[in-house]
């Protein structure tokens, strides 16, 4: 396979994922904005740092509202990370490397693209946001159903896992990251309301209040949090679950092209420092200090992955 | 004028090949088939068959028109066809080898040494050069069209990189999936095992020194390129990696691509890039669409490319006029498919013609294509025809004329229902040492305008199905 189309799959899954995470976040403040009394700002600031856009909103727009915030995250031009930015990004990487998908899977994201395009050639009006987030939710489904019940398990399948697991498992740590100081021991024993809202928006974002519920229990704590959202082998966006996923594939990869790289030292080094340990351990270390890192590797391993299979040149 | 039309003749009475078609017609309900010209063009857009417009923004892609009223030709019409243009390709291919090499053409004065001399199209640099088994023309499309019922020319020979043969398929599989029933009351030969045969035409292609299967890629300029599309679909059914420039280079004499473990070599490349990008080393330093160093490989004999480089002074349009000449030294025999009669601006009393009745020619530019920089006299404003007066005076070798022809016309679908519009044909041929092969069909094209001459898919034209009846 060209070097290019796998950097070119590898983008275009992780621009999906994207796109995917991004929808639900705005779900998650859109819901704590209709929950709550007051104007909400300070909530949609943490939405837009959470999905690392606050910056460019701040530049464009100043002043948080909701409508402006929606607006940015969902649809804009000027946000290279607004979902449609991200669809249109990930579409044009399918363009890239259409030899290497099928069908139905190019119809599946193009289709995607073109429905997006048209549900959000408008500024979207708060009673139909609910049908445009659902509409995102469904499309990427049907991206990730096409290419689950139609691609060959080989190497092209791998890189789209690669993107997709790295996408996610970066997106839950800077959720944990924008909110790890609501799951400090010194929060938990404030136990406010605000606290319980904070936390239930962790859990919203992530799509993980049911799954909380069946695997951890009904009480929604800090520790229990943080357990579920890092070191659940069940949860599919847990980091550890995410990270799993990255070792698997790479190894994949390794054993079909019967080369080890240094990108599968870098996986094996951060699942065994990261993931091995139980939480109390974590939060001994310190919760952001251990976010943070994680983080960096993960960028790290990225950064591997496209020199050791030659994305770029 | 008196217009031929394909479906209804010059008298209104539907013609043999189209009687099942007219038949089946009938019995359709208008309000059926304009959903299903609909549905056609969803399936387009869903498929991502779109082209970009040069000079627009980026991102704009547009649809090619498409029309659900098929062009049909019948086997017998198809056969002389097919033996023309098969004779016409294997003189263009015998044409370029010669004027790469001993020119005798030239020596014999049947073309003038100018027209080879002082053309941009050719290549010094292929001078000499003996491409892998001696094939220039790998793939061809030879524009075709139609004034009477056995009334064909021949208006352009696309011998760099024609386009538009995923139009043919594409528009074959939407007329399958749309009206089947239409297909088993008619016997149509099928178009769909191109891509295996080009394939297959490619890889008999590969240097004399590759053993095993050859590895064949396309080149693309990169996706927003008009076509990118077609070279995407290529590469797709022929089961080929699709490389740009910036995917290749010269490793240990050899072209090979970057691939996730390693550069590979590459036989032979279907390259979408005309010559001037191919290689900056030897071509346009500019150039970041090619590979600096493949015309080096290529000279040594350790890669092909489809088609040769300098294949474009075959199908300039200066050299045009004397197709019928070169295809007479070459073979030997008479051309079976006629020239549109053309004067050559260059020559003084040429142009004096040309000036004389302008109102009644097309003029076009000698390197010209996509139907931008031409005049069609008897539609143009007394402004445009001054000024197109003035830039045939100032530069006449740059352009040629020709007599405004009768094209024919096919039906297409309208909402006031049926309504003739002209059409052209361009057949897709592929040569190889083991033979030329004419896929029986081709593309159709269509001004979608009333009364209008201008095909071209960058001037709003449209395409339809083209059937090539079994006898």
């Amino acid at each position: 396979m060209l070097g290019k189309t796998a950097g070119g799959l590898f983008w275009m899954a992780r621009l999906l994922e994207r796109s995917e995470n991004t929808a639900r976040m705005i779900e998650t403040g859109q819901r704590i904005a209709l929950t709550r009394a007051g104007s909400g700002a300070d909530d949609w600031m943490s939405v837009l740092q959470a999905g690392a856009m606050s910056q460019g909103y701040g530049e464009k727009h100043g002043e948080v509202t909701a409508d402006l915030a929606i607006d940015w995250m969902l649809r804009d031009p000027d946000n290279p990370a607004s979902v449609l930015s991200v669809v249109g990004q990930a579409r044009q990487n399918a363009r890239l490397v259409r030899t290497a998908l099928t069908h139905e899977a190019w119809e599946a994201v193009n289709s995607c693209w073109m429905m997006l395009r048209d549900a959000m050639a408008r500024k979207v009006r708060d009673r139909d946001l609910p049908k445009v987030l659902a509409l995102v939710r469904e499309r990427s489904a049907l991206v990730r159903g096409a290419i689950h019940g139609t691609m060959l398990r080989n190497e092209i399948y791998d890189f789209v896992r690669i993107g997709t697991f790295i996408e996610r498992a970066d997106n839950t740590a800077r959720i944990l990251d924008v909110k790890y100081y609501v799951l400090l021991p010194s929060a938990a024993a404030v136990g406010s309301r605000l606290d319980n809202v904070q936390w239930d928006t962790i859990l919203r974002s992530v799509s993980a209040e049911g799954g909380y519920r069946m695997a951890i229990g009904p009480d929604v704590t800090p520790r229990g949090i943080a357990q579920f959202l890092i070191l659940d082998k069940c949860m599919p966006r847990s980091l550890n679950f995410c990270c799993g996923k990255l070792r698997d594939n790479l190894r994949y990869l390794a054993s079909d092209y019967d080369l080890r790289l240094p990108c599968h030292q870098v996986v094996d080094t951060m699942c065994r420092r990261f993931l091995s340990h139980d939480v109390n351990a974590i939060f001994e270390y310190g919760l952001h200090e251990y976010v943070q890192e994680v983080l960096q590797n993960l960028s790290a391993l990225s950064n591997q992955i496209e020199i050791d299979y030659r994305f770029y040149g | 004028m008196d217009m031929f039309d394909e479906m209804h003749g010059h008298d209104g009475a539907v013609r043999r090949p189209y009687e099942t078609f007219d038949g089946w017609l009938g019995q359709e309900d208008a309000a059926r088939l304009r959903a299903k010209q609909r549905e056609a063009e969803d399936l387009f857009r869903l498929t991502g068959i779109t082209f970009n417009v040069y000079g627009r923004s980026e991102a704009e892609e547009r649809l090619i028109p498409f029309d659900i009223i098929p062009r049909i030709i019948d086997g017998r019409e198809w056969q002389r066809l097919e033996r023309g243009i098969e004779q016409r390709v294997r003189a263009i291919n015998a044409f370029l080898h010669d004027i790469y090499h001993r020119q005798e053409i030239l020596r014999a004065g049947r073309v003038p040494r100018e027209m080879i001399a002082n053309n941009e199209a050719f290549l010094p640099q292929m001078i000499g050069v003996m491409p892998p088994g001696g094939i220039y023309t790998h793939i061809t499309g030879i524009d075709l069209v139609r004034t009477g019922p056995d009334e064909f020319f021949v208006l352009e020979d696309n011998a760099r990189t024609p386009s538009g043969v995923s139009y043919m398929l594409e528009n074959r599989e939407t007329m399958l999936r749309m009206f089947p029933e239409l297909f088993s009351k008619t016997r149509v030969r099928p178009v769909s095992d191109y891509p295996r045969n080009l394939r297959r035409s490619l890889a008999a292609s590969a240097p004399e020194g590759c053993d095993g299967t050859p590895t064949v890629a396309v080149l693309t300029p990169g996706i927003y390129n008009s076509a990118y599309y077609e070279h995407a679909f290529l590469a797709d059914k022929m089961g080929v990696e699709l490389v740009e420039g910036h995917d290749l280079r010269v490793v240990d004499g050899r072209v090979a691509m970057r691939t996730t473990r390693g550069y590979r070599p590459i036989d032979v490349l279907y390259r979408r890039v005309d010559d001037d990008f191919l290689d900056p080393l030897n071509f346009n330093p500019d150039s970041a669409l090619g590979v600096p160093g493949i015309m080096d490989v290529y000279r040594a004999g350790g890669i092909t490319i489809a088609n040769a480089p300098g294949t474009g002074i075959s199908d300039d349009k200066a050299i045009y006029s004397y197709m019928p000449e070169i295809v007479e030294f070459y073979t030997g025999e008479r051309p079976i498919l006629q020239n549109v009669p053309t004067w050559r601006c260059s020559e003084k009393e040429s142009l004096d013609y040309v000036l004389a009745h302008l109102s009644d020619l097309v003029v076009k530019e000698v390197h010209g294509s996509g139907g931008y920089g031409m005049l069609i006299g008897p539609a143009a404003s007394k402004k445009e025809l001054k000024e197109f007066e003035r830039k045939l005076r100032a530069r006449p070798a740059n352009y040629i004329a020709q007599p405004t022809l009768s094209l024919s016309t096919v039906p297409v679908f309208t909402k006031a229902g049926l309504a003739p519009r002209h059409v052209d044909l361009r057949p897709f041929v592929l040569m190889s040492k083991d033979g030329i092969q004419v896929t029986p069909g081709g593309l159709t094209r269509v001004a979608m305008k009333k009364g209008s001459l201008v095909v071209n898919s960058s001037q709003g034209g449209g395409t339809k199905d083209t059937w090539v009846l079994e006898d």
